[in-house]
């Protein structure tokens, strides 16, 4: 991997010029430029197909832009091929997805025991991370069972509990209250806000602007895969 | 079909291209492999009497002598009650033809045996021919010869001594006999210039009885004949079981194995069939979901995927049809051959029988997952699709997470678990697949092994023989003795003497010389040492009852000598019915012994080289009528043939079953991409995708070896013996003992050879989908 700055001081994400074209017509993201800081919890806000997930896509190095450059934590996302995106996705980032994207024939423990498992982290050590995360997040119940038995908000914490296993530098959650009711919603934005606290970097992507006011310490807002308005969180 | 039906199912053919493709590939697979094992074992089901009976072939021939019977009096003898149908008389001559052009392989001039030469036309109601080369003839000087007959081939020509106006006979066809009723055969008006002057010709009559499949029904069947004729006028008979028995005997060995291929290709072919529909069915549980939720009925549901399935597998198994007709003119046409049964295709019922098969077992392998979905409750199917329930298997597949592996390969190894319904049927077919390679490269190192075995009986470095006069074996001997090169050598001839208490006479292999290093293969017990000692193949033991220890008594006419068994060896020939041993032990009987048999078999001494003593040898041997080549041992064609069909067969097996498993690898990974796109988007690497898809068929490939090969090994030791009692000999222990260690590793992990080689594919597919892709197939 390659490291371009040296990282702790800059910015932890920094995006120039990204555009993204899927087929012909209007790119799904245009010249966008974007920097995000250690320690933030921005919102990226904007109707359906604004290119929100597209965006979150470019940074977890899930698809390529057509034009820009990423980096996130000094490594150039965009020029990584598939080995070096996936040793840069385990080292680097926690996703959380709107259908929470477990696998459905593990239990809840080992669904969050993967990012370790693949990384090679020594089994006893990533056990006893998997069970502190566990606790942590009020789910240690669950531990030996399968997701499919599980509601919503609490898959969703099993969710993040995953992302959070390999202690990534930046977390990339797209839509994670999109699939929940009011009640489990309002306790995951209360993890969300509290990780953030504690000094987590929380990519939010969500089209919910109630949402982004009561976790987000800034919004940016996409309208047709362009930046219309980056500033400081709006209050409802 | 509706109007909306059908557009379902031609947006579920083209959208799953690969999967069609698949299903279409493997069906045409599988049904080439089903049309040939059904062809082979219809083929070798009988292979003479079918050809025999579809030829109306002549369970009697008779000849009757035309100057003590009139033609009437001859079809008058069809009347007898056992009778069904009868044809003739024809007129019918012995001649002895002379070779006149026959492209150098007959010297012009000599004079062969007689040929039997009947004056008839193809056809009639007993004894079709059947043309296998050229045409019939039809004018003077035009002649038929049966393909049995062996010295004249499709335009030689020959003349026979001694007949009006000794015309010049051209072969304008080759023609088969069922109950081989003569050796050529011309136009009925030719015979008269065939008859030499002062002689009559006969008559040949042909029957077919109601009742003739045992040598007593054929006694009593000729007596009836005999009474309806005058005096002694039939002069000759010919019944079919004899040259049935010489027919069936090739086909015998060969049946066992070719029934055992059949039935393995028709296992795997249905196997293959069932999992490739039912699994892409399966897989599409969540569109019927979504296809119910827009108001289709069930039965709306399962017709469109009963389509879905017929299109690509109706496709394969024409293309299938197709496939295995062709193949097996080349195959059936060696069996053929070998059952000397003439031109054998598939029979059209096997077509037709294996097509309804095909699409039945598609329509089943369609229609019982479809009708799953169907009935399932409209959101259940949705959220099947979306996350199928996976409760099956669970144990197991924890207690494999909890393996000292790599998680990606632990991954893989639960993958099985489930879905155990596909998991076990594949592992089934990978598990024929490796029965059948298992038991073809078993079968083809033993009769490789039988072979060598065979040509034990001819050892050494150079054979001297090929007498074409009474050898005076002293002065070869001597001959031999001279040259400088001689190691070790020995003679051997062959005599007809009796046994006590055995009919007829038996061949005795006797050896003159230094036979100690002449060991033929021994089945049980050890080569004869000196005077007194016998070796006898497995026949004589069997049709004698007697045992290795048993003494047995020689007799030539008045003289007797009493000798003692002491091994049974390898020979095939004559039934077995042979003795070997030291030319003392049978002096005192002072047998005649066959002058042009003898041999000489020469071990050179170390060092020298073949082609120079052969050179000198042959200056001294030729003028004693004998000459020196290498001994050169060749493959017999029965052996070539046996292996070649087992080769094809062992190949198109594995085929199958590797077809079966990338499209099973195939279904499983298309199902669980989004579950793939998980695993990337946390961090799973190209290579550690491609472990996981891998190992998902490695479990069951390797289950599937260490099952296939025991039973693999289990039909090779019931099928050899099998063919060798059909053969007449027991299989000597070295060449049933083929599966030794360094040949059972490598059919161990042939199973997980043809796994890994049909995961490959999918394999390579999964590891670079585009993991966002993946990740919106949700
Ligand atoms: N893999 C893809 N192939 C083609 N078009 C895509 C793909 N992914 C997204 N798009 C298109 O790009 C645009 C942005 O999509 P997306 O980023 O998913 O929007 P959002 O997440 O804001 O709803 C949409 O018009 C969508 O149809
Ligand atoms: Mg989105």
């Amino acid at each position: 991997m390659e490291k371009t700055t040296g990282s702790e001081a800059g910015p932890l994400i920094s995006i120039s010029h990204l555009t993204k074209r899927y087929e012909a017509g209007d790119p799904a993201l245009s010249d966008l430029t974007l920097e995000i800081r250690r320690g933030e919890a921005p919102a990226v806000l904007g109707p359906s197909g604004s290119g929100k997930s597209t965006l979150l896509n470019m940074i977890a190095g899930l698809d390529r832009p057509d034009e820009g450059t990423v980096t996130v934590d000094g490594v150039r996302v965009d020029r990584l091929g598939e080995a070096g995106s996936a040793k840069y996705r385990r080292a680097t980032i926690g996703m959380v997805f709107q259908f929470f994207n477990l696998l459905d024939d593990l239990t809840v423990q080992d669904n969050v025991l993967l990012p370790a498992q693949l990384a090679g982290m020594p089994r006893a050590k990533a056990r006893e991370r998997a069970l502190e995360l566990l606790a942590d997040l009020g789910i240690e119940q669950y531990r030996g069972t399968f997701p499919g038995r599980l509601s919503g908000g609490e898959r969703q914490r099993v969710a993040l509990a995953r992302a959070l296993m390999n202690r990534p530098p930046l977390i990339l959650a797209d839509e994670p209250t999109g699939a929940l009711d009011r009640a489990s919603a309002g306790s995951v934005v209360r993890l969300i806000r509290e990780l953030n606290e504690r000094g987590q970097t929380i990519l939010l992507v969500t089209h919910d602007t109630g949402l982004a006011a009561s976790c987000a310490t800034r919004t940016i807002e996409l309208v047709d895969g362009r930046l219309v308005r980056d500033g400081a969180a709006v209050t409802q | 079909m509706t109007g909306g039906l059908g557009t379902i199912v031609r947006a579920g053919v083209g959208r799953r291209r690969v999967q069609t493709l698949v299903m279409g590939l493997t069906t045409t697979l599988a049904v080439t492999a089903a049309v040939l094992a059904a062809g082979l074992i219809v083929a070798s089901e009988g292979p003479f009497d079918h050809a025999f009976n579809r030829m109306r072939g002549a369970h009697l021939s008779a000849r009757f002598d035309s100057s003590q019977i009139t033609p009437a009096q001859v079809s008058a003898t069809a009347r007898a009650r056992q009778v069904t149908t009868a044809a003739g008389p024809y007129p019918l001559v012995s001649v002895k033809p002379t070779p006149v052009d026959t492209d150098g392989g007959l010297p012009p001039g000599i004079q062969l045996a007689d040929l039997t030469v009947v004056g008839r036309q193809p056809g009639g109601p007993v004894d079709d021919l059947t043309l296998t080369k050229g045409r019939w003839a039809t004018k003077p000087g035009e002649i038929v010869m049966s393909a049995h007959n062996e010295p004249f081939v499709l335009g030689n020509t020959m003349r026979f001594p001694g007949v009006p106006g000794d015309r010049l006979f051209k072969v304008v066809g080759i023609a088969r006999s069922a109950g081989e009723t003569a050796d050529a055969w011309v136009p009925r008006t030719t015979i008269p210039s065939l008859t030499a002057p002062g002689s009559r010709a006969d008559y040949q009559m042909l029957y077919r009885f109601e009742t003739a499949s045992t040598h007593a029904q054929m006694d009593a069947d000729r007596t009836a004949i005999a009474a309806l004729a005058p005096g002694r006028s039939l002069v000759g008979v010919q019944p079919w079981l004899k040259v049935r028995l010489a027919a069936t005997r090739v086909s015998a060995t060969f049946a066992p194995f070719i029934v055992a291929f059949g039935i393995l290709g028709l296992i795997m072919s249905i196997l293959v069939i069932g999992i490739v529909v039912g699994g892409a069915v399966a897989a599409g549980t969540r569109r019927i979901g979504i296809l119910k939720s827009l108001g289709f009925t069930p039965g709306q549901v399962v017709r469109a995927h009963l389509g879905q399935a017929l299109i690509p597998g109706g496709a394969g198994t024409l293309l299938g049809l197709v496939f295995g007709n062709l193949v097996a003119i080349p195959v059936l046409g060696d069996t053929a051959e070998v059952y000397g049964v003439g031109r054998a295709g598939i029979a059209p019922w096997v077509d037709v029988l294996v097509a309804a098969v095909a699409l039945l077992t598609i329509a089943a392998g369609a229609w019982v997952p479809a009708r799953r979905a169907g009935n399932l409750r409209t959101v259940e199917a949705i959220t099947m699709g979306r996350t199928p329930s996976r409760d099956r298997g669970r144990v197991a597949r924890r207690m494999l997470g909890r393996l000292p592996l790599p998680r990606p390969l632990t991954l893989g190894l639960a993958t099985p678990f489930a879905r155990p319904g596909r998991s076990a049927t594949m592992a089934v077919a990978v598990a024929v697949g490796t029965i059948g390679a298992t038991f073809g490269i078993g079968l083809a190192l033993s009769l490789n092994g039988v072979q060598s075995g065979i040509n034990l009986r001819s050892p050494g470095d150079v054979v001297v023989g090929d007498p074409t006069s009474a050898v005076n074996t002293e002065k070869v001997d001597a001959a031999i003795t001279r040259q400088p090169g001689t190691g070790q050598w020995f003679n051997s001839a062959e005599a007809n003497l009796g046994v006590a208490g055995l009919a007829g006479s038996t061949t005795v292999i006797s050896y003159q010389g230094d036979s100690s290093w002449a060991s033929w293969q021994m089945i049980r017990g050890r080569w004869f040492h000196g005077t007194g000692e016998v070796v006898t193949a497995s026949g004589f033991l069997r049709a004698t009852g007697t045992r290795i220890g048993d003494s047995i008594a020689l007799v030539n006419g008045s003289r007797s000598s009493t000798v003692k068994i002491v091994g049974e060896a390898l020979d095939v020939r004559q039934e077995g019915m042979l003795i070997v041993l030291d030319r003392t032990s049978i002096a005192p009987l002072q047998p005649r012994i066959d002058p042009l048999s003898y041999r000489f078999n020469v071990r050179l001494k170390p060092g020298v080289d073949r082609d120079d003593y052969i050179e000198a040898a042959n200056r001294d041997l030729e003028p004693l009528g004998v000459s020196a080549t290498r001994n050169s041992n060749k493959l017999s064609d029965t052996v070539v043939s046996m292996d070649a069909l087992a080769g094809a067969l062992t190949v198109l097996l594995l085929s199958v079953a590797g077809l079966g498993v990338l499209n099973t690898a195939v279904l499983d990974t298309r199902e669980r991409v989004r579950d793939l796109g998980v695993l990337k988007a946390l961090g799973m690497s190209p290579r550690q995708t491609t472990a996981m898809v891998i190992t998902s068929v490695a479990g069951v490939g390797l289950i599937a070896g260490v099952i296939g090969v025991p039973i693999g090994v289990a039909v090779h030791g019931v099928v050899l013996p099998i063919m060798g009692h059909a053969a007449g000999t027991d299989i000597p222990a070295v060449d049933a003992a083929v599966y030794d260690l360094p040949l059972v590793i490598p059919l161990l992990l042939g199973g997980l050879v043809i796994a890994t080689a049909g995961a490959l594919l999918p394999a390579g597919w999964a590891a670079r989908t585009r993991t966002a892709i993946a990740l919106r197939t949700e």
